[in-house]
């Protein structure tokens, strides 16, 4: 196999190395990359050079990721990898830094350190330097900001060679330095004053749209910038392990960030639709039924009244009809938020759903959800109004349960599938099993989530396996992709 | 083999002559897919030139397209080859009482196999490129039907053995993503995801695709279409949308987009009630004069 340009690294194959090592990376950080797709990648890159950085990565993400869904973690894992191979970070721009070692040999543990370059933004003083960014900005010169973005890093992260710390604190003192917010006010005014005549609503909601976007550029230039230097501090290794995040469908419902969540919430339209395609197909193509005579008879007249072609009536498996009863405490909130939004995105393949929240009061949710058409709405208005609290506001299932039962014990029928949703740590109160026991009676299945990994189940105050002996299936639902399986098997 | 293509930097000149603006990565991985011959799987939002790109490679490759549409319930003989019941039925009741066994020899040859897309796009002698468009239609188990094809180029039939393809054509599947697609399938192929362009391109687009336009209306439509992109919408605006947008501004004889305007012809970018009432209330000047109805 021959390599663009092997002579450009020293070594036998070293960029095969560096690939190996890169998909070896990438697997750990759970994309599902085959041995074929392996092979391919390694063709691929003779076709490509590795000096058109850009192309290069496409080519390897075309052959190693396959879902889009990864591509973020891909680009995080291909950044520390290349990031300092292809031309433009090799040369000296003006006043940049020189940041990579002769021969991309990187990860030797004795990268270099990023030197204060010489050049021109040395020398420059603050107030210089912030009129340049914001000409740079205005202008929307990629270029220009580009190389902004490095002198920044440079004079404001403050960063030491080997110190532990993260690159979001790098990040943090970078931005608090810029004061990027004011910076944008800023720009609005400079571009009011050039408009020859006012700007008119919808005009300025443009141009603050445009100049958002170029912050944003400006953001992620800088905190390429910063990972480029820890790359080159710290070695490939260690930094790809820092920089390593579970997958969205991976994340953790009860311990995501804010950012996590927000990427859950992106992520969660698109599988309800997945599911619900896939749901309608198996319902439909389930299994055959019985002979439909009328319709044997009538395809065979085209072979001569021979019945060569059988036809078969597709039974219309009843729809279940769901209950779900939801602990919205704080702990496990994001789990029922998560869980409601999906049920109801995909409510016409239930017959009915109703839906019910507690915290050690409990509240009937369903008619925030009728007629409404954006479920995420309706779910924070769940969270922002329904009647929960009874006495203190922590958890008590065992009242919770009372309270169901006593209401609405008579609508539990036996098509009903009961879903309920918690950690089951009930504060030491009475556990009140026994109605969940009665509802497993009347009900056709009654099914416990609970969002708590497996091993912390009955520590502490968690009485899961109480409740579990009076449940068809007790499962563990920590994430989206628990959270599908789930729901394609309740269908 | 030869190669189609150069380099990709002909992939992308050659397709913007074909008023198809490709970005780096579409470009790339169409060159890629001519080097490695292997199948291009394109995902991604519907309207954003998947099967744009399959008819302009084809064009600017001078190939022939064959365009297989994927449906559910989709089958082998619909898609790959199927013999010729009625025909071979005549053919039977005409010979009468002849030999059986050359009768049996005739019945299953070329003039009663019935090619289909899949079939025909590894017969042809002529360059074809082969689209198989929404694959994610398909059931789970009739994807399997693709699998030889994709990988060896080459179909099996019982009666006549393996027709293997004297050429390796170029292979678009395109899917909208409704559902996960197997292991097996993405395995066998390239993967390109294709999303909304950029402000640039999106520009770009529009003003090679709508005759007329002015450059700077086609600047307003390619910002407003973004900062719309980034409202929280049920169905964003497609990059056909947006051209059918442009178009209509166009006719209209609007050189200049105001709040009114844009409100008023949202229901071309936009297809849910929903989605239309958040915009106007984003965008109008006063959205209390506005109601959504005046479209």
């Amino acid at each position: 196999m021959s390599i663009a340009e092997p002579s450009t690294f020293g070594g036998e194959h070293p960029l095969l190395d560096l690939l190996s090592d890169f998909i070896i990376e990438l697997r750990r950080a759970g994309l599902p990359v085959s041995l074929t797709e392996n092979l391919d990648a390694m063709e691929a890159v003779t076709h490509i050079p590795i000096e058109d950085r850009e192309a290069f990565k496409y080519a390897l993400g075309a052959t190693l990721v396959k879902n889009h869904a990864h591509w973020k973690a891909f680009e995080v894992v291909f950044e520390v990898y290349f990031s300092l191979r292809g031309p433009e970070y090799e040369v000296i721009r003006e006043g940049d830094d020189a940041l990579s070692g002769e021969d991309g040999e990187i990860g030797a543990g004795d990268g270099q350190q990023p030197q204060g370059g010489g050049g021109g933004m040395q020398s420059l003083t603050p107030e210089q330097l912030a009129e340049m960014l914001f000409k740079a900005l205005m202008n929307g010169d990629a270029a220009m900001l580009a190389a902004l973005a490095r002198q920044a890093v440079t004079r404001f992260a403050g960063m030491e060679p080997g110190r532990p710390v993260g690159g979001t604190y790098y990040l943090y003192r970078t931005l608090r330095n810029l004061d990027l917010d004011d910076l944008l006010d800023q720009l609005m005014e400079a571009s009011r004053e050039e408009a020859p005549e006012d700007l008119t609503p919808l005009e300025e909601r443009l141009e603050r749209d445009e100049f958002s976007d170029r912050i944003e550029q400006l953001k992620r230039e800088i905190e390429a910038e910063i990972r480029r230097r820890l790359v080159a501090d710290r070695g490939i290794d260690a930094m790809a392990k820092t920089l390593r995040k579970p997958l969205p469908e991976d994340v953790d419902f009860m311990h995501a960030s804010r950012e996590e969540l927000a990427n859950l919430r992106k992520a969660i339209y698109p599988l309800t639709r997945k599911l619900a395609a896939r749901l309608a197909r198996k319902r439909r193509h389930g299994r055959k039924g019985a002979l439909d005579f009328r319709s044997t008879m009538r395809h065979s007249l085209s072979y001569g009244g021979v019945p060569a072609e059988l036809k078969f009536r597709y039974p219309r498996p009843s729809k279940p009809e769901i209950m779900v009863v939801a602990d919205i405490s704080g702990s496990v909130a994001a789990f029922a938020r998560f869980t409601l939004h999906l049920v109801y995105a995909i409510s016409n393949q239930f017959s009915k759903v109703r839906s019910f929240v507690f915290i050690d009061g409990l509240d009937e949710v369903t008619r925030f959800f009728d007629g409404v058409e954006d479920i995420g709405e309706a779910v924070h208005r769940v969270n922002t109004e329904a009647d929960v609290v009874w006495v203190d506001g922590h958890s008590d299932y065992g009242h919770a349960f009372g309270v169901f039962w006593e209401r609405f014990n008579r609508d539990v029928g036996p098509k009903t599938t009961v879903l309920v949703l918690g950690d089951a740590r009930n504060n030491y109160h009475a556990s009140q099993s026994w109605i969940l026991k009665e509802v497993q009676h009347k009900a056709r299945k009654v099914y416990w989530l609970n969002p708590e990994p497996r091993a912390y189940w009955d520590t502490g105050d968690s009485i899961v396996g109480e409740y579990g002996i009076h449940c068809d299936g007790v499962f563990e639902v920590r994430n989206l992709r628990q959270l599908e399986r789930f729901v394609e098997k309740l269908v | 083999m030869s190669h189609r293509f150069e380099d990709v930097a002909s992939v992308r000149t050659k397709l913007a002559d074909a008023k198809y603006l490709a970005d780096e990565g579409i470009a790339g991985i169409v060159y890629l897919a001519d080097r490695l011959g292997k199948p291009v799987i394109v995902e991604g939002p519907a309207g954003t030139g998947k099967t744009e790109l399959a008819k302009c490679v084809a064009t600017i490759t001078g190939a022939r397209l064959i365009r297989l549409q994927c449906y559910e319930g989709l089958d082998e003989s619909k898609a790959l080859y199927e013999w010729n019941y009625k025909k071979q039925l005549l053919r039977i009741q005409t010979e009468g009482d002849s030999n059986w066994s050359e009768i049996e020899d005739d019945l299953f040859s070329e003039e009663f196999l019935l090619t289909r897309p899949l079939l025909e796009a590894i017969r042809a002698e002529d360059p074809v490129v082969l689209l198989v468009d929404e694959v994610d239609r398909l059931e789970i188990e009739t994807e399997a039907l693709l699998l030889e094809i994709l990988s060896e180029y080459q179909v099996s039939i019982p009666e006549l053995g393996t027709v293997v393809a004297t050429q390796i054509p170029m292979v678009f599947l395109t899917s909208n993503a409704t559902r996960e697609l197997s292991e097996a399938l993405k395995r066998r192929c390239l993967y390109l995801y294709i999303d909304y362009p950029d402000l640039e391109r999106e520009r770009q687009i529009v003003e090679s695709k709508v005759e007329g336009i002015n450059e700077n209306l086609a600047d307003q439509v390619a910002r407003i279409v973004r900062s719309i992109r980034q409202l929280d919408l049920k169905k964003h605006p497609s990059v056909s949308e947006t051209i059918d947008w442009a178009r209509t501004l166009v006719l209209l004889g609007i050189d200049k987009v105001d709040a009114q305007t844009a409100t008023e012809t949202a229901s071309i970018l936009l297809k849910y009630r929903t989605d239309i009432e958040k915009v106007v209330k984003e965008f109008a000047d006063n959205p209390d004069e506005l109601t959504p109805d005046g479209v």
